[in-house]
């Protein structure tokens, strides 16, 4: 069906064809020389004036955006590439100032510590020394008073008594036979308040 | 006069007639053309100049991969030597892209579809690369006829082949632009006819046909507009680095 359209407009269009040709009397409009001449002095003028303003006013501009363009990323390229290195290498410093002063950080808490514990042990020793005198003085005192205290208790226990009797009874009581008793009553009951 | 798939080539005059001398240089729809492809390639290329921004807008990068584009092709095909010739190149490549795809338009008129322009240019270009050629190698640009390796037996017979081949460039290069336009030009008008003599029935074939055939002559504008120039650095190449 389409092929016999096809073939039949084909066959149709010769014949109009070539009915308008014959209308028109012409050929090809390109092989009449009627314009040659000015076709060729127009192109000449047209072509002429565009190249020239292309190639001195267009063209130049647009090499020169080009290559400034061009230029503009290397350099951009460039200073990336110089800023990661300088980037790269204050990295690598910091790093190197972070172990160095971690290094310096242990060697200065181990001096310390050491330090630390040697006026520890130097403040405890002075602090025990002195913590051991005054234990034993204490005890020297301790010990004088104890002595002490027997004979004192005595004395006011005689005196006491003598002045009770005084009161009680009026009459003087001789002394020593007061201390025999009680010399004799404090060994009886020294047992009891001392516990020794 | 729609019905003629030819006269869409006519060339008339818009305006008074012009003379200088003998020569009738009225401004016609073929001017109206030039003047517009070349205003058009202006003002896109100057507005994707004007700014500098590192992040280019739409028309500046459009501008700039038509440059490298072109720059690149020139440098692949004819070296480094040829950057002088990279703005006539590129005005060049322009030139006829943009005729090319003015002509895709309808009720437009195809500059290149001249073989009188396209004549010019290429005569331009032959005339110029054989200029450059005998100055940059005087005559020992005529080795260029003399391939080496051949044996002495053909080398007369070759070396008639190859100016042939040489004197034949300007007719090639122009004759292919001009020829590519035309047939393309022809082909959509004749398919639109169809259309209109096949009716609401069978005019639908043909003008799917004439779709495809819109997509078709846009590749077309471009490659021929790529082989024009393409070629021009090949010549190019010829003249400035002679080795056969």
């Amino acid at each position: 069906m389409f092929k016999k359209i096809y073939f039949q407009s084909i066959f149709f269009s010769f014949f109009f064809t070539r009915e308008a040709f014959a209308a028109e009397s012409g050929g090809m409009p390109q092989l009449n020389p009627e314009f040659w001449v000015s076709q060729i002095f127009w192109l000449l003028l047209t072509f002429g004036i565009m190249y020239l303003v292309l190639s001195k006013l267009i063209l130049p501009k647009i090499s020169n955006n080009l290559e400034s363009r061009k230029s503009q990323i290397l350099e951009n390229i460039e200073a990336a590439e110089k800023q990661r290195e300088d980037s790269d290498k204050k990295l690598k410093e910091y790093d190197e100032i972070i172990s160095k002063s971690k290094l310096e950080a242990n060697s200065i808490f181990n001096q310390v510590r050491e330090k630390v514990l040697k006026d520890i042990s130097s403040k405890r020793e002075v602090l025990d020394k002195q913590i051991d005198n005054e234990i034993s003085d204490a005890e020297k005192e301790i010990d004088t008073l104890r002595k002490n205290s027997a004979e004192k208790i005595n004395k006011i226990a005689i005196e006491t008594s003598s002045e009770l009797l005084q009161k009680l009874i009026g009459a003087e009581v001789n002394n020593s036979s007061i201390s025999a008793i009680v010399e004799d009553l404090s060994k009886r009951n020294g047992d009891k308040y001392y516990g020794n | 006069m729609a019905a003629n798939p030819m006269s869409q080539f006519d060339v008339y005059r818009i305006g008074p007639e012009i003379k200088v001398g003998a020569f009738d240089i009225s401004f016609t729809n073929a001017s109206l053309f030039m003047i517009l492809s070349t205003v058009s390639i202006l003002l896109i290329f100057n507005l994707g100049s004007k700014k500098n921004s590192l992040l280019p807008n739409k028309i500046q990068l459009l501008a700039e991969l038509s440059y490298t584009f072109v720059s690149k092709m020139i440098s692949d095909t004819a070296g480094s030597k040829a950057k002088p010739y990279f703005a006539f190149i590129f005005s060049l490549f322009m030139f006829v892209l943009f005729c090319n795809m003015f002509g895709m338009i309808p009720y437009t008129f195809t500059v290149t579809s001249h073989i009188i322009v396209t004549f010019v240019l290429a005569a331009f270009i032959f005339i110029g690369v054989t200029v450059i050629g005998f100055i940059k190698h005087g005559f020992g640009y005529l080795k260029l006829f003399v391939p080496s390796g051949v044996p002495a037996v053909l080398l007369p017979l070759i070396v008639v082949i190859e100016i042939i081949s040489y004197l034949s460039r300007p007719i090639s290069l122009s004759v292919r632009l001009f020829a590519n336009m035309m047939a393309g030009h022809t082909m959509m008008k004749v398919f639109g006819g169809f259309v209109i003599s096949l009716g609401i029935v069978g005019g639908w074939l043909p003008l799917s046909f004439s779709v495809a055939l819109t997509g078709l002559e846009i590749l077309v504008a471009f490659l021929q507009a790529y082989v024009f120039a393409i070629l021009t650095c090949i010549y190019l190449n010829d003249a400035l680095n002679l080795h056969h």
